[in-house]
């Protein structure tokens, strides 16, 4: 009988207390233990990037981190950038620049792009290749991508207010 | 896969943790930003009987002034190495080694110190530790003991540390007035494994003649290769065009590349001399000598 440990992650603003055997990943908890399915599991050796969350603010490989380690953090996922049925602008952009195809690589794309705006208001084509080059789309769907996250860009600068 | 089962142990202080690997010895493995291990993990490639948490020990997660030179708490992510203003400012060569490691997220988790203990011989920061001649602070329950860089990686994977130690803190000493630093690297596509890194550093002197040079390069040897013989073809010499030739001949003499799918041996000894050029040569540039 494996032995659990008591954890407790902050998901998107709801707490969760889990019991999880040491050697869960971040990903699985969140997945099988949480019921959040939105960020997916692809390679699990950190070179995909589609499992990509928010740790305590920072983007991180949910595949290369144990749920137990986690303990105490603060976690976002992609279902935490929407509001409801309304999509983050990030998101919204994605689907107005067809920045999707089969969508398996989305998530992890949307969390390392709303790290770069968020640091990085307008960002260049170039500085906006080099932060999605930490994650894979198999659909070789880059080019979307990238004008995905540049128009998210301009909208963003031409409403300040939005998140 | 997942990983296999092992026993968890999340230490809160240095002595606790100390206590913990001193009592299961090489059944322990020590986990701080898990961006080798954890991959090893779910291969399957290691199998620890006890797994070592050391994130909760965060006293050992800072960048300090140290002697002149700089002091790196083991547990610091390379996220903030890259970012801190004093390493910026007194080691700005290992800011600008840090960016090639990975990519921002394997940087965010990934610590200084559990880059340099797993040793993998395409690592950037162990030649640039060796280049800079950083002393490497090692705590156990039996005392503490220092051990100099280039005397620290023994082979793939393997280091001086012994079963029951934990690398604690990182000090690089100050480098001397005149000195210019670069890290330059050739990787397949950004963030990959480097197929050859060269770490350099040139110090000049008041007339403008190499007063000093450390050379070491990643991916091109079981551990840092360390190139004396190029350094030595620079000491004394004005840094001309034919002195940096010799010496990048010299540095591309001293690997012994491995051959695989990403490129030939003979592949990487000719990236090493094109690098080992042009780091020399950025080096020199910063020296701000000349």
């Amino acid at each position: 009988m494996p032995t659990t440990i008591p954890i407790g992650l902050n998901v998107n603003g709801i707490r969760h207390e889990l019991n999880v055997e040491p050697r869960w990943l971040l990903v699985d908890v969140i997945r099988e233990q949480i019921g959040l399915t939105g960020t997916h599991i692809g390679c699990e050796h950190g070179v995909c990037g589609t499992c990509t969350v928010l740790v305590n603010g920072e983007t991180a490989r949910s595949c290369l981190m144990l749920a137990a380690t986690a303990d105490g953090a603060e976690i976002t996922t992609v279902e935490g950038l929407s509001t409801g049925e309304t999509l983050h602008p990030l998101q919204a952009a994605f689907r107005e620049a067809q920045g999707l195809q089969c969508g398996f690589c989305t998530p992890g794309m949307l969390m390392v792009a709303h790290e770069l705006l968020r640091e990085n208001r307008s960002p260049s084509e170039q500085e906006i290749r080099e932060s999605i080059s930490a994650n894979l789309c198999r659909c070789t769907g880059y080019q979307g991508i990238v004008d995905a996250v540049g128009l998210a860009a301009s909208s963003q600068a031409s409403a300040p207010a939005a998140r | 896969m997942k990983p296999p089962r092992f026993d968890y142990l999340a230490p809160r202080t240095l002595d606790e943790a100390l206590a913990h690997l001193h009592h299961h010895g090489d059944q322990a493995k020590i986990l701080a930003g898990g961006q080798s291990l954890i991959p090893m993990l779910n291969f399957r490639l290691a199998h620890p009987g006890v797994v070592v948490d050391v994130n909760r020990l965060t006293d050992l997660a800072y960048v300090r002034q140290h002697d002149g030179g700089v002091a790196v708490g083991a547990l610091t992510r390379q996220h903030a190495v890259e970012r801190s203003e004093l390493v910026r400012a007194r080691v700005p060569v290992v800011a600008e080694a840090c960016r090639f490691i990975g990519h921002a997220p394997i940087r965010h988790r990934g610590t200084f110190g559990g880059n340099l203990a797993h040793a993998d011989p395409a690592s950037e920061l162990p030649a640039v530790m060796v280049a800079l001649e950083a002393e490497m602070a090692v705590a156990s329950r039996a005392g503490n003991r220092a051990v100099p860089a280039g005397e620290f990686f023994i082979g793939p994977l393997t280091t001086a540390l012994r079963p029951g130690e934990m690398l604690t803190e990182i000090r690089i000493p100050a480098a001397p007035p005149r000195t210019g630093g670069a890290f330059v690297e050739m990787a397949r596509r950004a963030g990959d494994f480097a197929l050859v890194g060269v770490a350099a550093l040139v110090t000049l002197d008041e007339a403008g003649q190499c007063a000093r040079a450390r050379i070491a390069l990643c991916g091109v040897g079981p551990t840092p290769v360390r190139a004396r013989a190029a350094e030595d073809a620079l000491v004394g010499q004005a840094p001309t065009t034919a002195a940096l030739d010799e010496a990048a001949d010299r540095a591309a003499a001293a690997t012994s590349p491995p051959s695989d799918v990403h490129g030939s041996a003979e592949f990487r000894r000719k990236l090493a001399r094109h690098f080992a050029r042009q780091a020399l040569a950025a080096a020199i540039q910063r020296s701000g000598g000349r």
